[in-house]
């Protein structure tokens, strides 16, 4: 049952994933980010990852693409990629590079989890808050300051220069 | 179960899908969400490889790239539409500058 489960989900994220770099509207691209952002979700409440979960629909499905569509919306409504490429064929090297690169990860990244998978962290939230606000409390600290930092960067850029 | 070797190998086709976005695609947008897919699939990665283990530490490192995703999209739409502004057409090849 859980296989089926996986192989669906799987199939779905990968083919979401295509569907971004295909169409040629960012729109839908956004759209179709938002299927493999849910169906990376789904993937982690299979792993017993819950937290990690509900952040991702709220935080990445929620506020990010948010801001994705607000930039699609603001900057190029519909517009796909026009006029004569510069790099032309030179672009489509880049997907034997790619496949190489696939192959390399595909092969290693497995070996690197090749054991029986231990027992889960027990509980779902709790020992994440505990090893957060212990183990790794100032690195979370630090979270607060790049925040900080992103908020003040952002709105030092978008600021409309004045005359 | 499924074993989390199955989920890497997930995560490794998606990172190289998201590897392809970024070098084909021209308009910065879609550059950037595919930089999204990549950041997810190591996400992934990173939960599988916890849950290897059976520990808690994958999940919290997930955390942290969550945080610092937000915050490069918020930066980096930022940029895009400053560049926007100044210049009126965003395709990644025209902007070879770095002042103008």
């Amino acid at each position: 049952m859980e296989w089926v489960v996986f192989a669906v989900v799987a199939g779905c994220a990968v083919a979401s994933a295509v569907g971004l770099v295909v169409r040629p509207n960012p729109l839908h691209g956004a759209l179709y980010l938002v299927g493999n952002l849910f169906c990376v979700a789904v993937l982690y409440l299979m792993l017993r990852a819950e937290f990690l979960a509900l952040a991702q629909v709220i935080v990445y499905a929620g506020a990010i693409m948010v801001l994705f569509v607000f930039a699609i919306m603001l900057l190029v409504p519909g517009k796909a990629e026009a006029g004569v490429d510069p790099l032309g064929p030179q672009r489509m090297l880049a997907l034997p590079f790619a496949g190489l690169l696939g192959l390399v990860v595909v092969l290693v990244l497995p070996y690197a989890a090749a054991r029986a998978p231990a027992p889960p962290a027990p509980g779902g939230v709790q020992p994440l808050g505990e090893r957060l606000f212990t183990d790794y409390l100032f690195p979370f600290e630090v979270t607060s300051v790049l925040l900080l930092a992103a908020l003040v960067g952002a709105l030092t850029l978008a600021r409309r220069r004045l005359p | 179960m499924v074993h989390p070797g199955y989920y890497a190998a997930l995560s490794a086709v998606l990172f190289t899908i998201g590897v392809i976005g970024v070098l084909v695609r021209r308009n910065p947008l879609v550059i950037f969400m595919s930089i999204e897919v990549m950041l997810n699939a190591a996400n992934l990665a990173f939960v599988a490889f916890g849950r290897a283990r059976g520990v808690a530490d994958g999940q919290i490192i997930v955390l942290f790239v969550m945080t610092v995703a937000a915050a490069e999209v918020a930066v980096g739409l930022a940029i895009i539409v400053a560049i926007f502004r100044a210049r009126y057409r965003i395709s990644v090849d025209d902007l070879s500058l770095m002042r103008w």
